[in-house]
C-alpha cells in the first residue's frame, strides 16, 4: 500500500500545517509516513504546496510523484497538477475558488473556504476543514489521531476553533458519502 | 503547542522534521553552547534549540551576523563546550574565515549547512547541492573537511551526533551538509534510546598545567585538549604556531604543524568514512549519489530492479574526506556509472579523479539546477540509454 496526497494552493492558506497534522496522526497508526512540501520565499501568496506519502513498505523519493489523493484550493494549483492526478484517484476542489472541466478520476467539490466563513465566521481554518473531510473521506487516520494532533501543534487559543473546523469536516465527509448534496 | 515534544516515548514512532532530528541529535550529544544568526531553510535548528537549551541550562545567543556566530561557537569551544552553529550557504560563505581559524587552531565544533540554491542569496527555499566544494575548500589554504552528508531524517539525528563525536575525537571543525529538502521534509522515526548511543567527548590533558602544550605532536597528531578556566594557560592564534600555540617561521614546526592537521585526518579514514552500498553486489550499471538524490536513486534502482536491470547505488554518508578507495573498488566491474547531482558538477570530478585507471566503464552525468529535485523518471532515462 502507498498513498500518496498532495494539498495545493497558496502560501497563508495552512497546507504545510494541514500537511503536518495528516502526517503525524497517520505517524501514530505505524504506518511509514513522509511529509514534505514546495514553496516560495515569500510568506503569503505564490504557490504553495505539501505532500503526505503513507505507505507499508519504504518510502524513498520524497515528493508525490502520482497521486491517490489531490485537494486544490486555488486555480493555479489545479491547473498544475491535475495531471499528476491517477485515473482512479480522487480530486477534492474548494469549489468557492476553483473550476474543474470533467475529468476521469472522481471529482469532490466542496466550497470550503464559504462554510468556514459562513459556519466559523472565519476562511483561516478552511485547510483544516479540508484535512478532516480527507481524513474521514480515506478512513486513512482517524479523527481522535487527528484531534490530537491539533492540540500537539496549534496554538492553545485556536485550539477549540480548529477542533470545530475538524468535526465540520468530518460532517461534510460523511454527509458526501451518504449522497448528500452540499450546499452553502 | 505541546512543551514536552521532546521527552517522547522513544519506543513510539514520532514524526520529525530533519532540522528538528538534527537538533536533537545536537543536545544527545551534549552540546553546550549554539551561537547562530537564522536563515532559511536552516532556521528551524536555531528556533527549535532556542526553546531547549535555556530548559535544560544550556547557552544559546543569536549572534549579530554569520562571522559572530562563527567565532562564538569556536570561543564556547575554548571554554570547553560541546559548539554548534547552523546556516546556508549565503551564512557559509561568511563563516569561512572563522572556519579557517578552526581548523588552525584545531577546535572541535560542528557547521551544520542546509544548502539552498546559489550562488550568493539564490533561492532561499529550493534545494540545490551546489556547496559539495565550499564544504571542501571554502576557507583558504591547505586543510583537510570532515563533511557528513544524510539522506533522511533518522539519519539526520545520527549523523549530527556522529559530527559532534568527530568533532571531539579528531580535535576539528566538523561540517554536516543537509538538502533543503532533507532539512524541511518530515518523516515518522523511531529514535535510539538514549542510553544506546554512543557519545566521544575531547581528552583532556593528564599532565600539570606548567607542562602542558596546547598543540603538543605524537604519533597520532592528536592533542588532549585543555579548556579556559581549567588551570591550563595556553595561547591561540592563527598564525601558524609551535606546540605551545605561538607563532613560527621555523620550516621544521612549519611543516610538523600542516602534516598534523593532515594526517590526523588521513591516517583515520577507516574510521572517518561511511558508504552505503544499495544492491551493488551484482551491479552492472551504478549511480553515485549523496543526500536527497540518494532517494531518488533508490526508487530507481528498485524500479529498474522490477525489469530485470542490474542497477545499483553508491550514497556516501561521508563526502569529505571523499570515499576513494571505497568508490574504486565498487566501481571495479560495473560497465557504466551516472553521476548525479543537483549542481553543475561538483562531486563528479571526484569519481572521475578516483577511477581514472577504469578505462572500461562509462560516466555519465546527470545534473539538475533549476530548483527541482532530480527525480526517479530523471535516472531512469539516464538508465535506458545504457541497458
Amino acid at each position: 500500500m502507498k498513498y500518496q496526497i498532495r494539498l495545493s494552493g497558496s502560501g497563508g492558506q495552512g497546507l504545510i500545517l494541514g500537511s503536518i497534522l495528516l502526517s503525524e496522526a497517520a505517524s501514530k497508526e505505524g504506518k511509514n509516513v513522509l511529509q514534505s512540501q514546495a514553496y516560495g520565499p515569500a510568506s503569503r501568496g505564490g504557490s504553495s504546496r505539501a505532500d503526505v506519502i503513507i505507505a507499508d513498505e519504504e518510502i524513498y523519493y520524497p515528493s508525490a510523484e502520482s497521486l491517490e489523493l489531490l485537494l486544490c484550493l486555488t486555480q493555479e494549483a489545479a491547473d498544475k497538477y491535475i495531471t499528476l492526478l491517477k485515473s482512479d484517484g480522487i480530486l477534492i476542489f474548494d469549489s468557492s475558488n476553483v473550476k474543474i472541466n470533467p475529468i476521469k478520476a472522481e471529482t469532490i467539490a466542496i466550497p470550503f473556504t464559504q462554510i468556514a466563513i459562513d459556519k466559523l465566521k472565519t476562511s483561516l481554518v478552511t485547510n483544516i476543514i479540508a484535512i478532516a473531510f480527507i481524513a474521514t473521506l480515506t478512513e486513512l487516520i482517524s479523527l481522535k489521531e487527528l484531534k490530537k494532533a491539533i492540540k500537539n501543534n496549534i496554538k492553545e487559543k485556536f485550539i477549540d476553533l480548529d477542533i470545530k473546523a475538524a468535526e465540520l469536516g468530518v460532517k461534510l465527509a460523511k454527509d458526501y458519502k451518504n449522497g448528500k448534496v452540499i450546499k452553502t | 503547542m505541546s512543551t514536552d515534544r521532546y521527552n517522547m516515548d522513544r519506543n513510539k514512532p514520532i514524526l520529525l522534521q530533519g532540522n528538528e532530528a538534527v537538533a536533537l541529535g545536537a543536545l544527545d550529544a551534549g552540546l553546550g553552547f549554539f551561537g547562530g544568526y537564522p536563515i532559511t531553510p536552516s532556521s528551524e535548528i536555531a528556533e527549535i534549540l532556542s526553546n531547549e537549551m535555556p530548559k535544560r541550562g544550556r547557552k544559546f545567543i543569536q549572534m549579530e551576523d554569520e562571522l559572530a556566530s562563527m567565532a562564538s561557537i569556536i570561543g564556547a569551544s575554548l571554554v570547553g563546550k560541546k559548539a554548534m552553529t547552523a546556516t546556508s550557504g549565503p551564512g557559509f560563505s561568511l563563516m569561512q574565515e572563522n572556519i579557517g581559524f578552526g581548523m588552525m587552531t584545531e577546535v572541535p565544533c560542528v557547521v551544520v549547512n542546509v544548502q539552498r540554491g546559489g550562488p550568493s542569496t539564490g533561492l532561499p527555499t529550493s534545494p540545490a547541492q551546489g556547496d559539495m566544494m565550499q564544504a571542501r575548500w571554502g576557507t583558504h589554504g591547505d586543510h583537510p573537511s570532515i563533511t557528513l552528508y544524510p539522506d533522511s531524517v533518522l539519519e539526520c539525528y545520527e549523523l549530527a551526533i556522529r559530527a559532534f563525536n568527530l568533532a571531539e575525537k579528531y580535535r576539528t571543525p566538523v561540517f554536516l551538509l543537509l538538502d533543503e529538502l532533507i532539512g524541511h521534509m518530515r518523516e515518522a522515526v523511531k529514535l535510539p534510546p538514549k542510553d544506546e548511543l554512543k557519545i566521544i567527548n575531547r581528552v583532556n590533558p593528564n599532565v600539570p598545567p606548567e607542562w602542558y602544550k596546547h598543540f603538543k605532536n605524537n604519533p597520532k597528531y592528536i592533542s588532549p585538549l585543555a579548556s579556559y578556566g581549567q588551570g591550563y594557560r595556553f595561547h591561540v592564534t592563527g598564525l601558524t604556531h609551535d606546540e605551545k600555540g605561538f607563532p613560527t617561521n621555523k620550516q621544521t614546526e612549519i611543516q610538523a604543524k600542516m602534516d598534523k592537521l593532515l594526517k590526523k585526518i588521513t591516517d583515520n579514514l577507516d574510521d572517518l568514512i561511511q558508504v552505503e552500498a544499495f544492491h551493488m553486489d551484482d551491479a552492472e550499471v551504478a549511480i553515485f549519489a549523496a543526500g536527497v538524490v540518494a532517494r531518488s536513486a533508490k526508487e530507481a534502482v528498485l524500479r529498474s530492479r522490477k525489469k530485470g536491470k542490474k542497477v545499483g547505488l553508491i550514497r556516501p554518508l561521508t563526502i569529505w574526506p571523499f570515499p576513494d578507495k571505497e568508490v574504486e573498488r565498487m566501481l571495479e566491474s560495473t560497465k557504466a556509472t551516472i553521476i548525479a547531482e543537483m549542481n553543475q558538477g561538483q562531486l563528479i570530478n571526484e569519481v572521475l579523479r578516483v577511477t581514472k585507471y577504469q578505462k572500461h566503464a562509462k560516466y555519465i552525468e546527470l545534473q539538475r539546477y533549476d530548483g527541482s529535485l532530480i527525480t526517479p523518471e530523471d535516472i531512469l532515462e539516464k538508465i535506458n540509454e545504457v541497458l
